[in-house]
């Protein structure tokens, strides 16, 4: 994975069927990169329908939600309906996984993305990674934690 | 992954907080996942008797179980008039129905003072007391319905079936 320090990739990805995102677009905010294999499989779904809960936590620190993963612009549309998921799916496509590669957590065997996150600051550095094992639920509280810490480490550079 | 905070005084606790075994759920009462573990949970109990204390947290994913989030209140204000078990088995052994109608009727069956009730689970200090129990799931390592903590440390080994009486046999916890 990409170290922390690391200033993120840029990328532009279809979050709906007709518009795309840039990550330069949120510049200014944190963003956590939630890369996992497919949609409607069980555990990323409690993956994102924990996510769905934490909007409210992680907005607190000034933060942003992206899920990525290799599913069309159609799929992620349906599965974000049935699941009412309240941040942005995006569809790392075509050229297929091409953003995850980026990344350094594309899985060549399958396919697929690999579960993994990311925790960029307001400036688009890396802060935190983690790569979890893909039949688990990374859960929530390493995000936190990470978003706590740089939000610490600010308050201590103001003082 | 330990439990954070400990068991203390805000939770609802059925046995001796100094219990040999004490069995922390982070649950939702309109997961499908969690009435399953419900009739396990109480067989447990019976099993293990005075050496359990058992200990209901809530975590309802309430975007896609929209009825969990005032399910858990009704319990807080079932405790209020000293049925917050009651209410909890109710609510476990009718999931498909968790409406507010549902809730009041169940409120009712249990004697209680309905319209007491019924303003008490307009009041926004419960649902303050569910969400932090929801984030000290997220800070304790709580990524599904039912999650268990043991003796306070999260317990990953399955629930279906004996496997946390089997777990607590073969761990020597009692």
């Amino acid at each position: 994975m990409l170290k922390p320090g690391t200033a993120a990739p840029e990328f532009s990805l279809y979050a709906t069927p007709d518009q795309q995102i840039s990550l330069s677009e949120f510049k200014g905010k944190k963003v956590i990169l939630a890369f996992y294999p497919a949609d409607w499989s069980p555990v990323c779904g409690d993956q994102m329908a924990l996510y769905n809960e934490m909007l409210k936590y992680f907005s607190k620190h000034n933060a942003n939600l992206i899920g990525i993963s290799v599913d069309g612009k159609w799929c992620h549309l349906a599965f974000s309906l049935e699941r009412k998921l309240h941040f942005p799916l995006l569809a790392d496509f075509e050229p297929k996984g091409a953003v995850a590669r980026l990344y350094e957590v594309y899985d060549e065997k399958v396919g697929e993305c690999k579960r993994a996150l990311y925790v960029l600051d307001e400036e688009g550095i890396i802060r935190w990674n983690y790569l979890s094992p893909v039949g688990l639920n990374p859960g929530a509280d390493g995000i936190l934690e990470a978003l706590e810490q740089m939000d610490d480490v600010k308050t201590n550079q103001t003082v | 992954m330990p439990l954070k905070p400990p068991v203390n005084e805000v939770d609802h606790c059925q046995g001796d907080k100094a219990a040999k075994i004490v069995i922390v759920e982070y649950g939702d009462y309109q997961c499908p996942h969690c009435g399953r573990a419900y009739p396990l949970v109480k067989k447990l109990q019976a099993e293990l008797g005075e050496d359990l204390c058992f200990v209901f947290r809530n975590f309802p994913l309430a975007k896609i179980h929209p009825d969990a989030m005032m399910a858990a209140i009704a319990t807080e204000a079932a405790a209020l008039q000293g049925k917050y078990w009651e209410m909890h088995d109710i609510l476990f052994e009718n999931q498909e129905n968790l409406d507010n109608d549902a809730l009041a009727r169940y409120a009712q069956r249990l004697e209680m003072d309905v319209e007491k009730f019924s303003s008490d689970i307009a009041d926004q200090q419960f649902i303050s007391k569910v969400e932090s129990d929801f984030e000290s799931g997220i800070r304790s390592g709580v990524n599904a319905t039912p999650t268990f903590f043991i003796n306070g440390e999260k317990y990953n080994n399955g629930w279906e079936g004996n496997r946390i009486l089997d777990f607590i046999r073969a761990n020597d916890l009692i």
